[in-house]
């Protein structure tokens, strides 16, 4: 049993090859003088308002401090007990007052998969991911961020998604 | 040697050079107003960033081609594989020589110390090889360009290339029919196939897309499937062979493949420049078909600015190559094959007894070779231009395949 197709009878203006070719033609030259969308990266950046991250976006991390400059972090282990990469080293350390600081923190941003549950979790609001994305280095080693330099980075934070108020208002 | 070789071999030699780093520096300049101009017709922007513009770019590539490693194939036939680049090379930079570029210069009578005296007598024709033969020549030519192409797809011993190879064959066969036969049209009115002559009677007439119509539509039609581009890439055809013919060259040998596809992009843009836009003529003037005998400032000018005009009327047809590319998608192989052999061909075919049964009438009414002569083809392509680009838009010469499909009820 042959095949039947059914072919639509169409108007000649819809299926003419030659006036949808012109019309491609017309279309593509139009784009010529359009607005390109090119961002011409190292010259313009984000930070002379050629484009926008999302406040949302999620960065190399950023350690907040208190007054004395000091990081907020008081050692509680939250950030490397709910890390899904595991690349938080904390070492607790206690002054003589009995206050909880860290001895030793570090993130490795090579394993790092930029979850942002570090700073979801973290009860004093020291840790952050941030809206940031510059950061190659020439060394593996210089990956890992101590705490001295994750206080000293000086981008803005990010802010997470809040359930309660989904739209960000 | 006397004084006459001695001008002779100055301005063969001066020719040669002049042209083959003209074509060089212009194959490359050609890639980048590629890549430029199907950024900008993207909404992009393009390499811009070696050299100024980005127009060091395809330098920078050639140098990386130049370093990389060569692999041939273990099951490739060794000397196929590394002939069949030169096949495609050699081909689309000869294929320039019988171009003419330029309003003759006049000839000269120089003393330079040490070397001596040089003459030429009468112009200097601003052509490398004013060969009889003219565009029989070209034609000669770009078919061998195939012998490199199908080679490769041989050569390389694998699936892909080998259809690629198949493709491109049967391809530039198909078309170079079309093409061929556009220009039997060319040659009934100028009464010569050299290249110089077809000009200096455009010049008389009118130009030749004006007198021949048709034959420059199925020409430049049958040009983009010569040059390999879309919307007739079938040999390299990405999302179906890999890469086509060259899937399995790399380093240059590779490069060399682009390069002779630009370089013979060229040519063909600068070919139908000459033939149906009057190459080097100026319109609107004839100022620039004196020849001068003596040397004059008035006589640099005019090679000039006429080498300005052929360099313009090229660029825009390499312009037209480009915009084509980035705008039409590819033909389907059946489509490809239909249209060269049952639309092209009888198309041209009646064409030429049409031309022909025009150029006989004319002759016979005795019209001179003037602007008059050009005017009365110029009325007689009218109605045929018309009727072709009406039955096109009704779907009588061109459809989609389903009209062809007998369907069964």
């Amino acid at each position: 049993m042959a095949i039947s197709v059914k072919v639509m009878r169409r108007p000649d203006r819809e299926v003419s090859y030659l006036r949808a070719t012109l019309k491609g033609m017309a279309l593509t030259f139009s784009h010529v003088f359009r607005r390109k969308v090119t961002m011409q990266y190292p010259e313009q950046t984000e930070q002379e308002g050629f484009w926008s991250l999302s406040p949302r976006w999620r960065g190399t991390h950023r350690m907040l401090t208190d007054e004395q400059g000091r990081a907020k972090c008081v050692a509680c282990g939250l950030c490397p007990q709910i890390c899904p990469a595991n690349c938080i080293k904390l070492i607790p350390g206690e002054d003589e007052e009995g206050n909880r600081y860290p001895l030793i923190y570090e993130i490795d941003e090579f394993r790092c998969v930029f979850c942002g549950y570090c700073q979801e979790v973290c009860p004093e609001e020291a840790i952050h991911v941030g809206v940031h994305y510059e950061n190659a280095e020439y060394e593996r080693e210089r990956f890992v961020y101590d705490l001295e330099r994750l206080c000293a980075q000086t981008h803005p934070v990010s802010t997470l998604w809040d359930p309660s108020d989904p739209k960000g208002e | 040697m006397s004084p006459e070789l001695k001008g002779l071999l100055l301005v063969a030699s001066l020719k040669v050079l002049g042209l083959f780093v003209a074509l060089l520096v212009g194959v490359i300049m050609v890639v980048w107003v590629e890549r430029r101009g199907s950024a900008l017709l993207q909404d992009r922007l393009g390499p811009n960033r070696v050299g100024p513009l980005g127009l060091l770019q395809n330098v920078a590539d050639g140098l990386k081609n130049f370093i990389k490693e060569e692999v041939v194939p273990h099951e490739a036939d060794k000397i196929l594989f590394q002939l069949a680049p030169l096949l495609s090379f050699i081909p689309a930079f000869l294929m320039f020589a019988v171009i003419p570029y330029a309003a003759p210069l006049p000839g000269f009578d120089i003393t330079l110390p040490v070397l001596g005296r040089f003459v030429y007598e009468g112009p200097v024709a601003m052509v490398v090889a004013d060969l009889p033969v003219g565009f029989l020549f070209i034609i000669a030519f770009s078919s061998l360009a195939v012998y490199g192409i199908t080679l490769a797809g041989w050569a390389a011993n694998s699936k892909y290339a080998l259809l690629g190879g198949l493709r491109a064959s049967a391809q530039m066969i198909s078309y170079e029919l079309a093409i061929g036969l556009s220009l039997v049209v060319v040659l009934l009115l100028a009464g010569n196939v050299s290249l110089g002559e077809v000009i200096a009677f455009q010049q008389r007439t009118t130009w030749f897309v004006f007198a021949a119509t048709i034959a420059y539509m199925t020409f430049h039609i049958g040009a983009f499937a010569e040059t390999n581009r879309l919307p007739f890439d079938l040999p390299e055809a990405e999302a179906e062979l890999v890469a086509g013919y060259h899937a399995e060259y790399s380093a240059m040998k590779y490069a060399i493949y682009p390069l002779s596809e630009y370089a013979a992009l060229i040519t063909m843009s600068a070919f139908i420049a000459t033939l149906f836009f009057g190459g080097w003529d100026i319109p609107f003037t004839r100022w620039d078909e004196q020849v001068a005998t003596a040397w004059s400032a008035e006589a640099v000018v005019r090679f000039a600015l006429t080498n300005l005009a052929f360099l313009l009327k090229t660029f825009f047809f390499i312009w037209v190559f480009v915009w084509v590319r980035w705008t039409l998608p590819r033909f389907r192989y059946d489509q490809l094959m239909f249209l060269g052999w049952k639309v092209l061909l009888p198309l041209s075919l009646v064409y030429i007894v049409i031309m022909a049964t025009a150029v006989l009438l004319l002759e016979r009414a005795g019209v001179p070779h003037t602007g008059r002569y050009g005017l009365w083809l110029f009325l007689v392509n009218v109605p045929l231009v018309v009727a072709l680009v009406w039955g096109l838009d009704r779907r009588r010469v061109l459809a989609g395949t389903v009209r062809r499909v007998r369907v069964e009820a």
